[in-house]
């Protein structure tokens, strides 16, 4: 494929794959050297200062993407969505360092695999908010569905009030912060990433998670299977105490009463899989 | 996939009518097939709606001499009613095969119900002092449109617009089902239930009647039978989590009252909003907003959770 390097670089030798990769993407994508090779190829310069709007009235999501896509492609580089209505699938497919401003709330599959943007909401979000996020940062002000960051695999991703069950499904990577609770099966099959929840955690928390950490400041009503409970360490706290004061969700008590769950991995034997095995897994 | 909405105003009437029609449209994507209302008006005292009908949407394209047919049927409701000594007030035909009558009866509800539905094609959809339960193929505004809803007065109501996945595309499938024979009780409902067959036998060993193979009626048969041993409809609603397999969110309704249950998996979408004069929940906020223009504080219902609020 043309355009595609083939020399080794750091994460290679840190053995992340042993595999070459193709396609430029990808490529690109794990590349540490080259800094550029974050953004896609095909990503639009914009112009942060540059704003524009999209009044959502009466307009269907298809409308209303087209229309963010068209601002896109003039330069805007801060864009505020009026009168989002609750409606579902809206900035979803953006792969720009971009920021969005959003006056109101949005419905189910809202901000869809994003890759460098960073959005504000500041009504609530639907179900499946945010998945499969790659990089970037969300920021919800009010509550959010179930499914929330389902399959993330990087950014962070914050609702400041409550979120519905399973949070965090799938999780691949990133950061989910919860200002208030979540419902039954968060963290269900995480594999990676961290999960934090200031309010209390419904039951079956981190059932048959892999890997990850997840931070409760309340009460959990149970653990799913081969979720256990660690230790909170002082890199944990420190941590903990820089991701909440940067989104202003530090708790009154601090830290320190926060309970940590990882995975007790007696259900599979992750660790034994080969690096190309671990690629096909995640 | 389906789509539930339910309203309740707790501070006297409001054009229901109206706004569970707006609900339901906006729901329309979750479900194509048909759409439902139970709605609640003003109750008068001694009298019931009764609404029934003779034969399905889809036999008027199809079946031979139906609309003598229909006549017949109909005639032979009038004859029953008579029989049993019911008197009407008042009748109204929605659709050539859906009547709407007023009457005062105070013999034995079960009895009635028996007797109509002895007639070939005739099912009753509701009896109620308050409950007047309209469902037929098409969307909210269709059968809004056809029912006359538009100005309908009440204090609450439940509806649904229906994806037909386990049984037929009709009127009989449709949601919201009322729970036979007991007035103003309905229920819809998203969702499957996979213990259907075993809970269903259990309750027509136990004398409950079923018109449908669907298993969202279950939940009416269930919830009227708890009611009717004494049971509060919060009571009800939990003791349904516990009972009750599958993946489900739903609602009830009674003469005054909305409630919601909520199954241990939390598998299907509710979304709420509350304030002191009203309560709305829907499967989609889209919903609500179709009623509330403006930004809301919303949030979804967690695993088994259950909400009953009075009118």
């Amino acid at each position: 494929m043309a355009g595609v390097e083939t020399s080794k670089h750091a994460g290679e030798e840190m053995g992340l794959h042993t595999e070459p990769l193709k396609g430029r993407d990808i490529k690109t994508m794990f590349s540490l050297e080259n800094e550029g090779g974050y953004a896609y190829a095909f990503a639009q310069d914009v112009d942060f200062n540059k704003r524009g709007s999209v009044d959502c009235q009466d307009k269907e999501a298809t409308e209303i993407n087209n229309e963010i896509r068209d601002l896109i492609k003039s330069g805007h580089g801060t864009i505020v969505l009026e009168n989002p209505g609750a409606k579902h699938s809206v900035i979803v497919g953006i792969l720009h360092r971009m920021n969005f401003i959003v006056n109101g709330s949005l419905g189910y599959f809202g901000c869809g695999l994003l890759d460098g943007p960073t959005v504000r909401i500041s009504g609530r979000v639907g179900w499946s908010f945010a998945e499969n996020m790659m990089a970037g940062v969300c920021v919800v002000e009010k509550n959010a569905g179930s499914t929330f960051g389902a399959a993330i695999r990087g950014g962070d991703l914050v609702c400041k009030g409550s979120v519905g069950s399973r949070t965090g499904i799938d999780q691949k990577g990133g950061t989910i912060l919860v200002g208030g609770d979540t419902g039954a099966f968060s963290g269900f099959m995480m594999q990676r990433g961290r999960m934090v929840v200031c309010g209390n955690a419904g039951k079956n928390l981190g059932d048959s998670m892999y890997d990850g950490t997840i931070f409760v400041g309340g009460e959990i009503k149970d653990l799913g299977v081969d979720a256990i409970p660690a230790k909170l360490t002082d890199l944990d706290k420190a941590w903990l105490t820089r991701k909440l004061t940067q989104y202003d969700m530090m708790p009154d008590k601090g830290v320190d009463h926060f309970t940590k769950i990882v995975a007790g991995k007696q259900l599979w034997s992750y660790d034994n899989l080969e690096p190309s095995e671990k690629k096909l897994v995640l | 996939m389906c789509g539930i909405a339910g309203l309740i105003h707790r501070n006297g009437t409001s054009n229901v009518g109206q706004e569970m029609t707006s609900m339901l449209q906006a729901l329309k994507h979750r479900g194509p097939d048909s759409t439902g209302f139970a709605i609640y008006g003003e109750p008068e005292e001694n009298t019931f709606i009764l609404r029934f009908k003779v034969a399905e949407q889809e036999d008027l394209h199809g079946a031979l001499k139906i609309h003598e047919e229909i006549k017949r049927r109909k005639d032979a409701v009038d004859e029953t009613l008579k029989t049993l000594g019911v008197k009407v007030m008042e009748l109204k035909d929605a659709t050539e095969y859906a009547f709407r009558y007023e009457i005062q009866y105070d013999g034995d509800m079960k009895l009635l119900s028996d007797h109509i539905e002895d007639i070939e094609g005739a099912e009753i959809l509701s009896i109620g002092s308050a409950l007047e339960l309209i469902k037929d193929l098409g969307d909210a505004s269709v059968v809004s449109g056809a029912y006359g809803l538009g100005n309908f007065s009440g204090t609450h109501g439940i509806g649904h617009t229906r994806m037909a996945t386990e049984s037929d595309v009709d009127i009989r499938s449709a949601h919201p089902y009322w729970a036979y024979p007991y007035s103003d009780i309905a229920v819809v409902h998203n969702g499957q239930i996979t213990n259907y067959w075993l809970m269903r036998r259990q309750l027509e060993r136990e004398g409950q009647r079923f018109v449908s193979n669907c298993d969202s009626e279950l939940l009416a048969v269930y919830v009227a039978t708890s009611l009717e041993k004494g049971m509060t409809l919060e009571d009800t609603l939990k003791k349904s989590i516990e009972e009750i397999d599958g993946v489900f969110t739903y609602l009830v309704t009674t003469k005054d009252q909305l409630g919601m249950a909520k199954d241990s998996m939390a598998a299907k979408p509710m979304v709420l909003y509350e304030t002191d004069d009203m309560v709305a929940l829907a499967s989609e906020e889209v919903a609500i907003r179709a009623i509330v223009p403006h930004e809301i504080d919303t949030w979804d219902p967690y695993d088994e959770e259950v909400r009953v609020w009075q009118a």
